[in-house]
């Protein structure tokens, strides 16, 4: 070691070592990744506290980049930046605190019906195991491997090291080491078909993401961000679910765990933590740790999109990760770009978003991962440098707006400034399973909100008595929409998820309300008169009726249109 | 948890002590370069030892080959290159851990101005700590009581919470600050509260002293203090220092610690100094771009850990330069802790102490900390009624001082009153009153009580029965604006007292 500072270290003598190399240095191995080489000197940062760390100090090369150890035991689990187990690790994270990384742990094989002898590709399954009380987690043939078969385990119990068999000369594990900047391959790149249902209204109706798309979530701090996230951990319709906390607070990952743990898939009667991968890089933990989990956390993903599922990755926040890459870069002595940034902030960020797809496996199965980035904009300013750049590289944009925040319209994602590029993609998804109407309703809803936004403004000045009736029938609708459809409740039990049925049934009955309340001053009756009908059984319809309870919501649209007849 | 274990590695010294090294190569800022050295760590402490006898500290910032750059924490005025001897210890920044802290008062750097002796103890902690593997975290529950109406009523702090109070320069959020750690307390329990002060004036470094003397001659409160004269490296260090005690308290003698830092603005200005003076890229408005980091690696410190029965409850005070809450301090701030308590010229302007802006002021944590067993069963729902009530006065005064309070409707005049009655019978109170929990939800049902029953819609119906106290009013009929609300007792003025 020839100089620390802090965690920059650089070190002279060591051959052998690549550009993103891991190195250890120290007594206590504090690991480190190699930046740059010149004349035989390595440049490296740290991923832990360097205390203590003096010239003269020996280090030794691991010879490959920084690699995630995949295997049946991620699922559950909760792991640092670099996919070391938090939970068993010690209580005060300090260099050199983690023991020996390989687990005991087990897990019951099933071979696949493979011959031996048989030429394997890539891909290719060679047998199962149970994770949990029914993951299926299947084995494959890694990426880096193929030939001919010639020893296959037989059906037992098998732990991480165990050989599954020979291919090619070579023995396949349980587990396998992956490069995390690298994204594993796939055969081709699908296009978008389905959506990512959320149960989240305001996502799946106005803006909504296809499996295998990519969104981003920005929101000045109370604008309820992570409540937003975490609801999507809860309910997306995903067989797998990263969650990578990327400098965020420690309590609310504490938090979030306990209410995985005690919340209930619906479709596998398991706990919601069993489908669960957690990477927790908090606040307070090392910063370069944090540039390397949402790679991490990306190469988890695509290791069970690789097995034909579907896969969602949460980031929690984006702009944590930026950051850390801004640190990174001006201890390195980079040029700076705008704020401090490196000029290569855009391509990192553009590059990591690329990796979410929806692909044929080299398997031939398919498979999705679909990325999601909250973004935490400095001063609520979407100006700034990582807001603005990752608006351009993602599919879906799902704004937080703070005045709905204070108003307590949650989730306070904001109609004017979000969108969806994915919309005509997934009516057709919705035609095809047989709501035609939804394409209609979501544009007219979209209109109408826009325009009860304009009259709002106009209402300011004038007041409402100057607005003609139809137009007070707009504002009318812009409220039992906000009420009715977009806000809703992740404290209730009946409202927290709300199923695409009864989204497109909740909004169709605001939308056949407001044609009849329409037609009503079309024919004269004054909108003074209107307004004062009582429309709480409108807006109180998504927490009157069950998550999937579509009739339920329609029964109570008839009752309404026809207390609406009578009053009239 | 040995020493060892926290401090990070064994930086070895010498088999004869430290070697002390004569002369530096450049002297400049806070910094110092020693060329020579050999086996000195970076992040260890240095005894920087002028002619006169005098000993200052300093931390290594860097070790390339031979040379060491050492910032002095006390800076490096009067420093002549060629006469300064410097000795290396090999440790990082640390301090004694015990009860000796307690009833005492210290300056930034843990060295006693009261006149006591030194702290002295065997076990030492870093104080940078380490960071707390999340896993470990248990989540927050159970309240804090301040004594504070406005703040137990509609933002209760919860152990292991962070609530940061965001002010504005003449405000008396110190005042707010030092009343909290004076009265709060979790019913009963254990409890200890550890002060920090940076960048104060002494004016004001003296009127806390005085405040916390009660509780300071009880040996449950530590005070560590750093003045705006003081040097600013030392700022950097005094959080570390109390929550270093704070820790101690908290994981390994299993009580319930308060910690109260102020003004963490005057923390970023020292930390942006320091950062300057070390040449490093500025980020936002000049700040470092590690601020965040930074501030989570003392924020973050604050919590709860599974098996462990003590915890640790976080008030960063701040004032937002120019009232601006999107300046990078509060910013970073509220992206980190749970919640903020926000105080506003306005209010104050009214009279009223504290001179809380109940609109902008939010608890994440409350739900985990309020309810049956802990407050009471009706106590959430009664705050947010509260803000949702006081919201829509807010709508109604502003559209009063646009058309006249007479063009009101009888219920929009009916909020005005409940405007005025929650601001002087719910937020006010002296700064040396303490208000249990029971009296702070009587008051909050007797300003409830204003509105008439029906404009209670997120009441479950239960709890009006058993606690609303307006009744009377509904059948008087001509309630006027300027009838006096008969549930609301009389008080005094408002803003007599709070000095």
């Amino acid at each position: 070691m020839e100089r620390v500072n802090g965690p920059l270290l650089e070190v002279a003598g060591l051959r052998g070592v690549a550009v993103l190399d891991v190195i250890d240095v120290g007594p206590l191995h504090v690991p480190a990744e190699v930046v740059s080489i010149q004349d035989g000197r390595l440049t490296a940062e740290a991923f832990e506290y360097t205390g203590g760390l003096r010239v003269g100090d020996g280090a030794v090369s691991h010879g490959r980049p920084l690699s995630a150890r995949l295997g049946p035991g991620l699922l559950g689990g909760v792991f640092d930046g670099l996919l070391r187990r938090l939970e068993g690790g010690p209580t005060w994270l300090v260099p050199g605190g983690f023991g020996e990384m390989k687990s005991n742990a087990s897990w019951p094989f099933r071979p696949a019906l493979v011959e031996l002898g048989a030429d394997l590709a890539p891909g290719a399954l060679l047998g199962t195991v149970t994770v949990g009380s029914n993951f299926e987690h299947r084995i494959l043939v890694p990426p880096d491997a193929h030939g001919t078969v010639t020893q296959l385990a037989p059906a037992g119990t098998m732990g991480e090291d165990d050989v599954v068999a020979i291919i090619g000369g070579s023995p396949v594990t349980l587990c396998e080491e992956w490069p995390v900047r690298r994204a594993r391959p796939a055969r081709e790149r699908l296009q978008p078909v389905a959506p990512l249902v959320t149960g989240q209204r305001v996502v799946d109706l106005f803006f909504p993401i296809a499996h295998g798309a990519t969104a981003a979530v920005p929101g000045g701090f109370g604008t309820g961000k992570s409540m937003l996230l975490q609801q999507i951990v809860k309910w997306a319709d995903a067989e797998v679910v990263v969650f990578v906390g990327c400098g965020e607070r420690g309590n609310e990952l504490a938090d979030a765990m306990a209410d995985l743990s005690a919340l209930v898939d619906p479709t596998t009667g398991t706990s919601l933590r069993e489908r669960t991968v957690v990477i927790a890089n908090t606040s307070n933990m090392p910063v370069m740790a944090r540039v390397a989990s949402v790679y991490t956390g990306m190469t988890v993903a695509e290791y069970f999109r690789d097995m034909g599922y579907r896969v969602v990755v949460l980031a929690d926040s984006t702009s944590r990760w930026a950051e850390a890459l801004r640190e990174f870069s001006s201890r390195s002595g980079e040029l700076p770009a705008e704020e401090g940034y490196p000029a290569s902030l855009s391509s990192s960020l553009a590059a990591f978003y690329e990796r979410a797809a929806r692909v044929r496996t080299l398997g031939g199965a398919e498979g999705s991962v679909t990325l999601i980035g909250a973004v935490s904009p400095g001063g609520g300013d979407m100006t700034e440098p990582v807001t603005s750049q990752t608006v351009r590289f993602v599919r879906c944009l799902w704004s937080l707006d703070r005045d709905l925040a204070y108003a307590r319209h949650y989730p306070a994602v904001t109609w004017r400034h979000s969108f969806s590029l994915d919309g005509e993609t997934i009516a057709n998804w919705h035609a095809s399973e047989g709501r035609l109407g939804w394409a209609e309703a979501r544009a007219r809803a979209l209109a109408l909100l826009a325009e009860a936004d304009r009259l709002d403004s106009v209402v300011e000045l004038v007041g409402v008595s100057a607005l003609p009736a139809h137009e007070r029938i707009v504002l009318l609708t812009g409220r039992l929409l906000r009420e009715g459809v977009l806000q809703q409740s992740a404290m209730s039990e009946r409202d927290a998820f709300c199923s695409p049925a009864k989204q497109t049934a909740l909004l169709e009955m605001v939308l056949a309300v407001y044609d009849r309340c329409l037609a009503l001053v079309d024919g004269g009756l004054p909108a003074a008169v209107v307004e004062e009908f009582d429309f709480t059984a409108v807006t109180r319809a998504r927490d009157e009726t069950g998550p999937d309870d579509a009739d339920g919501v329609i029964r109570l649209r008839d009752e309404v249109l026809a207390r609406i007849a009578e009053a009239s | 948890m040995s020493t060892n274990a926290r401090s990070g590695s064994e930086m070895s010294v010498g088999p004869l002590g430290p070697i002390e090294y004569s002369g530096a190569r450049r002297v400049g800022g806070p910094l110092l370069a020693i060329a020579g050295v050999e086996g000195v760590g970076w992040d260890e402490i240095a005894r920087v030892r002028l002619p006169s006898g005098e000993v200052r500290h300093g931390l290594v910032l860097e070790v390339s080959g031979d040379v060491a750059i050492v910032e002095v924490l006390q800076g490096t005025s009067g420093i002549d290159p060629a006469l300064v001897n410097v000795s290396f210890e090999g440790r990082p920044f640390d301090i004694p851990v015990g009860d000796g802290w307690l009833g005492r008062v210290w300056n930034g750097m843990g060295e006693p101005l009261d006149g006591g002796p030194p702290m002295l103890g065997r076990e030492r902690r870093a104080v940078n700590g380490a960071p707390l593997n999340p896993s470990r975290r248990d989540v927050p529950s159970d309240p804090v009581f301040t004594g504070v109406s406005v703040i137990d009523a509609l933002a209760t702090l919860v152990r292991g919470q962070k609530l940061p109070v965001f002010s504005s320069a003449g405000l008396p959020h110190l005042d707010l600050a030092a009343q909290i750690a004076a009265q709060a307390n979790v019913a009963g329990e254990n409890f200890k509260v550890v002060v920090a002060g940076m960048g104060l004036t002494h004016a004001d470094a003296a009127a806390i002293r005085d405040v916390l003397e009660t509780r300071s001659a009880q040996g449950d409160l530590v005070l560590v203090l750093d003045t705006a004269d003081d040097p600013v490296v030392q700022r950097v260090l005094t959080p570390r220092v109390a929550l270093t005690i704070a820790e101690y308290l908290a994981f390994e003698r299993d009580q319930h610690v308060l910690v109260v830092l102020a003004d963490m603005t005057s923390y970023c200005e020292a930390l942006r100094e320091v950062s300057s003076a070390r040449g490093e890229v500025p980020g936002r408005r000049a700040y470092p771009g590690y601020l965040y980091s930074d501030l989570a690696s003392l924020y973050e410190r604050c919590g709860r850990i599974r098996g462990h029965a003590g915890s640790i409850t976080l008030i960063p005070v701040l004032t937002m330069p120019g009232g601006d809450i999107t300046h990078p301090v509060p910013d970073l701030t509220g992206y980190i802790t749970e919640g903020q308590i926000v105080l506003s010229p306005d209010v104050h302007a009214k009279g009223v102490y504290p001179p809380v802006d109940v609109l902008s002021t939010l608890s994440r944590l409350m739900r985990k900390g309020v309810g049956e067993g802990r407050t009471r069963a009706d106590h959430m729902a009664l705050a947010a009624q509260l803000i949702a009530s006081f919201a829509r006065a807010r709508s109604a005064r502003e559209l009063a001082d646009l058309i006249g309070a007479e063009a009101l409707t009888e219920t929009d005049r009916i909020y005005l009153d409940f405007e005025d009655a929650f601001l002087r019978d719910l937020v006010n109170q002296s700064s040396d009153e303490s208000r249990s929990m029971e009296d702070t939800l009587k008051r909050a049902w007797n300003v409830a009580s204003v509105l008439p029953e029906r404009e209670l819609t997120m009441m479950p119906r239960a709890m009006t029965a058993a606690y609303y106290t307006g009744n009377l009013r509904e059948g008087e009929g001509g309630l006027g604006a300027d009838n006096d609300p008969a549930p609301v007792r009389a008080s005094p003025p408002m803003g007599d007292d709070h000095g």
